[in-house]
């Protein structure tokens, strides 16, 4: 090795530099709230010649992780074989075809080549959650889609910008497709713009350091990376670790759909085998390679997070067993579930196998499901229509070092809910609560956290309601002893008859009239370890402050309170808990 | 009031009390550093006043910057505070936004600002649109209240959804509340802040009220001792918006003073550098934990209303936008599993600290390399209770850093300090690219204690020409209070499209605002030689969430020109035209400021402690390590140097509160106000 590691640390954090002011770039002038606000989105930089990934964005949506050297990948090999385009300087392609190396169709991906003295250096590239891209419900999340069609318009790698201009006919083929396109150049301009600030950020610490020691720490800082999560690696007991975790249903048949995952360490690998995990099914909880494989690896960094995010650090994580089954979908199979849910169930696989072997760095499952209730309908009052999207947290499963956090963002997310004072300026409901899910924390040694109870009611006009969440039918799993959290549950209310959807956490346009309510209650995650070791002191705590009752410190966790404010009666406790 | 008397600045820092005591007519300068007493505040600020020698009874003047309500939020140790909220709706404190503490790991926690049991419920609903959809009900009020005393409440907040659209429920509540509470510590949500969003604003207001009981009683004792101390007149607070107010008023709205201690150095930047003719600034002001950094543009810190002051605790009142930036002299700098060095972020602290403290410390971090590299003077560690020595501390490099990277101990050092200077530098950038500036156009104003021994190694990295460091590094922010302006902040939501904004209706606004400012200033009993009007919008693009802030020369602009001027602002920013989407104006601003009279700071050094020649200053020679190799260096007495010097570097100079560092290739030169310029590269 002739360079030297301070040289290869500078780089390090310049390469890394590079990806985030990207990020603010991106974030900052974009106009969909998606990505303003909730940062739905990721840039980074990628190699010229295999589109592995050099540096992304630390504020990059952690299932972007993995995703977009995929995406890079696979256009270098089209561009190869002549099914894409040839580049030139100046160009952006823009794709969102989730067979290409994607989650599902509102992923936009542009890549920019990024040119030295006349050759491809690398590829700049970034991912952008567009609020449509057409398809049979707005917003795209439909729960009863059955192809890829009815998902919305699917974009092959084309080069959008040509020489630096914007190509206006595929533009215009684009905004003929999807909804509330007027809105959507300023998003193009923004996700293009933030390219254009890696480009000259990263031309400045070529000019600097020199392109060929550059080119030379990249590869070494690979090297070194996966150095680093080998030595992690090394730290997994040997043996079989497996899980199982379960998805309700597709949405369109009422089964539930099983990933089997186990574990292994192969010399300085870590093999993750999916065999026997269900078949591609027929609703939209599909997911597609590129999005089981980044599942995989965001999950290990939420249990590494010291690990860079770079191509090295994922070599020594070994995917296999998915083909055939739905976590390696294929055209047309419908996939506008694999970013929000499925890809937090293959998460949760991850940390259940992997909880018992490494407890103190991994956690009990977290509520795992991004709890996406749609409204879409017509407002009278003001003469137009609206969709409305609540996105829910849910509770993190409790760990080595304290009770899970209650209300956190999906795993695979990194974005704000939004206000519900915000939510009624804009559309016609009013909340009637919103509040700590009671009880739904997994009972453990450290408990799981609160998931979310909101109730809120239909004011005027029509709409219909439509759900896309998960754990309707299966809390999320405890760990080592502890209890599972409360299951998610939507109830609708329409006039005083209360109705269940049949797939519990997924239903499609239940139409709604003024004064009907939806009523939604989080999952909690799971408990960690034995409930029966819990600070009797902790569980009095909980039920003076009613996140539970007395029977269920006494039912969940052998704790028997007396009096006001409520306190363990020792003898009657140690009765329960069997001495 | 008497003119141009006697004035203190005494600032409270987490360990320090400094304090600076100004006679501008006879421009004698006092200065005290005296270690912070954070139980009780107050004895810390008498014992700097008794180490100056201030004469309290000859003091026309104190402005006080206290960390009181900081460390309260901080730590938790908050005032017994109750909540009354709409029915359904007491847990938003504690379900917060739906997010985590840190991007990647599942773990952390949140302890919400007021514990479950303290909120209470009752009937009483505003819909967005400000109608009542439930009415007040004033028994429940009445009962909760009534709860809330049993329970020991000493603060009660009333936050009821979409009170900032229709605030006659909570107006309701705290005329009920003005009888029914034993004291006046109540807060009404919309009345610190009235902006929708009721996470923000509930902690916002949360935040108000348990810390306003302590203020109250810190600001009481405080005053107690000056009146035995013989002090007669104005005690002034500094505000985060870096105004000051008084007394009297402080803790009505609390909350405001959380930024008190950053805001004020900020101020000192902002007036040291309009003073020596550099108005555009990023500060940098490093510590021993944490380094700070904010922008300032024509003399005006930048001001944020959106300041989260730690994991989901947003404070949105207007406070100078102050962003800590991770690394200080304590942090930790290890070697990872892929054998590259790492510096931070876990850190040292100030217990154990770095090696070179001498309080048990065993690892090494930023303040040790400097020591290594003969930057810190290695004669210090004589003075070191635990006797450490140098060879000790290069032995723990050598093993913990060098040996795995192949390198020496002074290599190694030199390392730490080179990636340290890339992180820091790079987190600077990323605050001055959010507020959309570019870092070369400005100077960099070196303060704190580690601040100077790498501003101009940062400047470099950043492409900045120029580094400013005061005369009095270590106490800024206590300078800061003594230059302070009296400061109003106004914001009021229009959230219109400009395309149908009633430009008149904007105009009157700005001057309603303009003119409450001056009659808050009026009534304050402090002179003031000038008032100033700051008027902005915030705007946006329809459908856009980001609002950018657009500067008005005056209340009164045409529509046309508003337009024209909120796309070039744009495009300066984002360097994207958009003329095919409208523009909305979301607020209209204004800041009012009551400048007070220039105070000359050239006797911050003394002048007659001046040596007339720069050989005179040196008071030795010492190695040090820069690029590479061991320069034999010049070390310098700051307050020795002869006003006017010019020097080439390698040089150091020390001084009681900081040592600043001068590399081979930078000419530092000396100004009339005792400032020191670094023009990096100029003697290349």
């Amino acid at each position: 090795m002739s360079i030297d590691p301070i040289t290869l640390s500078v780089i390090q954090a310049g390469l890394q530099q590079v990806c985030d002011e990207m990020d603010l770039s991106f974030s900052r002038a974009a106009f969909s709230p998606v990505i303003a606000e909730a940062n739905d989105r990721s840039d980074g930089i990628y190699a010229a010649e295999d589109g592995a990934l050099i540096a992304q964005g630390a504020g990059g949506l952690p299932v972007f992780v993995g995703t977009m050297q995929a995406s890079t990948a696979t256009l270098i090999a089209m561009i190869a074989e002549g099914r894409a385009a040839a580049p030139k300087p100046g160009d952006i392609y823009i794709v969102n075809d989730p067979y290409l190396g994607g989650t599902h169709l509102m992923d936009v991906r542009f890549a920019r080549p990024f040119y030295r003295e006349g050759k491809i250096f690398c590829w700049l590239s970034n991912t952008g959650h567009w609020p449509d891209t057409g398809g049979a419900v707005p917003g795209g999340f439909s729960a009863s889609a059955t192809s890829v069609e009815q998902e919305g318009l699917r974009l092959p790698p084309v080069r959008l910008f040509k020489e630096g201009g914007l190509d206006p006919e595929i533009y215009a083929i684009i905004c003929s497709n999807i909804r509330v396109a007027d809105q959507r150049i300023g998003d193009v301009k923004a996700q293009a713009a933030a390219l254009m600030v890696g480009e000259a950020r990263l031309t400045e610490l070529l000019d600097r350091y020199g392109d060929a020691t550059v080119t030379e720490a990249i590869a070494e800082l690979r090297t070194r990376a996966a150095t680093q999560m080998r030595a992690f690696v090394a730290g997994v007991p040997e043996g079989r670790h497996t899980a199982v975790a379960w998805i309700d249903s597709d949405g369109v048949v009422n089964e539930p759909l099983e990933i089997r995952l186990a574990v292994t360490r192969q010399d300085e690998d870590l093999v993750f085998d999916f065999t026997g995990s269900s078949a591609p099914c027929a609703g939209p909880m599909n997911s597609v390679r590129a999005t089981t494989l980044s599942s995989v690896y965001l999950a290990m960094r939420h249990i590494f997070p010291e690990v860079p995010i770079s191509a090295g650090a994922f070599e020594p994580l070994v995917v296999k067993g998915i083909e055939g089954t739905f976590l390696d979908a294929h055209y047309p199979r419908p996939v506008s579930g694999c970013a929000a849910e499925v890809s937090q169930r293959i998460a949760e696989a991850v940390f259940a196998a992997l909880v018992e072997a490494l407890p103190d760095r991994v956690t009990a499952s977290p509520a795992g499901t991004s709890g996406n209730f749609a409204l879409g309908g017509h407002d009278p009052a003001r003469g137009r229509d609206f969709v409305m999207y609540q996105l829910s947290g849910g509770g993190y499963g409790g760990n080595a070092d304290h009770d899970g956090l209650a209300n956190g963002c999906s795993t695979i997310g990194i974005s704000k809910a939004p206000p519900v004072e915000i939510m009624e300026q804009q559309f016609p409901v009013l909340y009637h609560h919103y509040a700590l899910h009671e009880g739904s924390g997994g009972a453990g040694r450290h408990r799981g956290g609160f998931g979310l109870d909101y109730l809120l009611e239909l004011r005027r006009g029509a709409a219909r309601a439509s759900f896309v969440m998960d754990h309707g039918r299966f809390g999320p799993q405890g760990a080592l002893g502890g209890g599972d959290g409360a299951p998610n549950a939507v109830t609708v209310w329409r006039g005083e008859e209360a109705y269940t959807p049949g797939h519990l956490s997924k239903e499609q346009d239940i139409a709604l009239a003024p004064g009907d309510r939806v009523h939604v209650r989080t999952p909690g995650g799971g408990g960690y370890g034995d409930p029966m070791t819990r600070d009797p002191m902790a569980v009095a705590e909980d039920v003076r402050l009613g996140r539970y009752t007395t029977e269920q410190a006494r039912d969940l966790f052998g704790v028997a309170l007396a009096g006001t404010p409520p306190l363990p009666d020792p003898e009657a406790t140690a009765r329960l808990r069997g001495g | 009031m008497r003119a141009r008397g006697q004035i203190v600045g005494v600032d409270v820092g987490g360990t320090f009390t400094d304090l600076v005591a100004l006679d501008p007519a006879t421009g004698r300068v006092r200065l005290a550093k005296v270690p912070s007493t954070l139980d009780n505040q107050a004895f810390g600020v008498m014992a700097a006043l008794a180490e100056a020698e201030v004469d309290l009874a000859a003091l026309d003047l104190i402005v006080h910057g206290t960390t009181t309500t900081t460390n309260a939020v901080l730590e938790r140790k908050l005032s017994r505070t109750g909540l009354i909220t709409t029915r359904g709706f007491r847990d938003v404190l504690e379900l917060g936004r739906r997010t985590r503490p840190q991007a990647y790991g599942m773990k952390g926690s949140f302890t919400p600002m007021i514990p479950r049991d303290l909120r209470l419920e009752v009937p009483e609903r505003m819909d967005a649109s400000g109608s009542v959809v439930i009415p007040l009900d004033e028994d429940a009020l009445r009962s909760a209240a009534a709860r809330l005393i049993d329970a020991g409440c000493e603060a009660v907040v009333v936050h009821f959804l979409h009170a900032y659209a229709n605030p006659a429920h909570e107006m309701r509540a705290g005329e009920i509340l003005a009888e029914a509470w034993p004291n006046d510590h109540v807060t009404l949500g919309h009345a610190l802040l009235s902006e929708s969003r009721e996470f923000e604003r509930g902690v916002t207001a949360a935040v108000n009220a348990s810390v306003q009981p302590l203020l109250e009683r810190y600001i009481r004792r405080l005053t107690e001792e000056l009146t035995k101390g013989g002090y007669g007149s104005e005690l002034l607070v500094m505000n985060g918006n870096g105004g000051m107010v008084s007394s009297r008023q402080v803790a009505r709205e609390a909350a405001k003073t959380v930024m008190s201690g950053p805001a004020s150095g900020v101020m000192a930047a902002a007036y040291t550098g309009r003073r020596a003719g550099i108005p555009d600034l990023i500060t940098y002001d490093m510590g021993g934990t944490s380094t700070d950094v904010a922008l300032i543009r024509g003399a005006e810190p930048s001001v944020s209303n959106e300041i989260e002051i730690e994991y989901a605790m947003p404070i949105h009142v207007p406070m100078v936008d102050v962003r800590t930036v991770g690394a200080g002299g304590g942090s930790i700098a290890r070697v990872n599993a892929a054998g590259l060095l790492e510096v931070g972020p876990e850190s040292a602290g100030a217990a154990p600290g770095p090696i070179c403290y001498g309080r048990g410390g065993t690892r090494p971090t930023i303040s040790d390399a400097n020591l290594l590299l003969g930057r810190l003077n290695p004669a210090k560690l004589k003075s070191v209770e635990g006797g450490v020595t140098l060879e000790r501390v290069a032995q723990i490099f050598d093993e913990d850093l060098g040996a795995p990277l192949g390198l020496s101990a002074v290599g190694a050092a030199e390392a730490v300090i080179r990636l340290a200077n890339i992180r820091m530098a790079g987190a600077i950038r990323m605050v001055s690219v959010s507020l959309g500036a570019d870092p070369r156009d400005f100077a960099l104003f070196a303060f704190g204690g580690a601040g100077p021994l790498h501003a101009a190694a940062l400047a470099r990295e950043l492409g900045i020409p120029r580094v400013l460091v005061p005369a009095r590094p270590g106490i800024t922010n206590a300078l800061g209070c003594v230059v302070a302006d009296l400061r109003h902040d106004f914001v009021t939501t229009l959230n219109t499209p400009l395309d149908t904004l009633d430009m008149d209706l904007l105009g009157a606004t700005l001057t309603a605002q303009a003119e409450e400012g001056a009659a808050l200033i009026a009534a304050e009993k402090i002179e003031v030689r000038d008032i100033r009007r700051i008027y902005s919008v915030d705007m946006q693009f329809m459908g856009q969430t980001h609002l950018l802030r657009v500067p008005l020369d005056g209340p009164e602009i045409t529509r046309d020109a508003l337009r024209k001027r909120f796309e070039e602002v744009y495009h300066a920013r984002f360097r994207v035209d958009l003329a095919e989407i409208r523009a909305a104006v979301v607020n209209a601003n204004c800041s009012v400021i009551g400048a007070r009279a220039e105070l000359d700071l050239s006797t911050l050094i003394d002048p007659a402690g001046r040596k007339p020649t720069l050989a005179e200053a040196e008071t030795a020679r010492r190695p040090v390590h820069f690029q590479g190799a061991w320069h034999e260096t010049p070390v310098y007495w700051r307050d020795h140097l002869p006003l006017g010097f010019t020097l080439t570097g390698p040089a150091i100079i020390e001084q009681m509160d900081t040592t600043i560092l001068i590399e081979p290739g930078d000419r530092a030169e000396g100004d009339e106000e005792g400032n020191i310029l670094i023009h990096v590269g100029a003697a290349e």
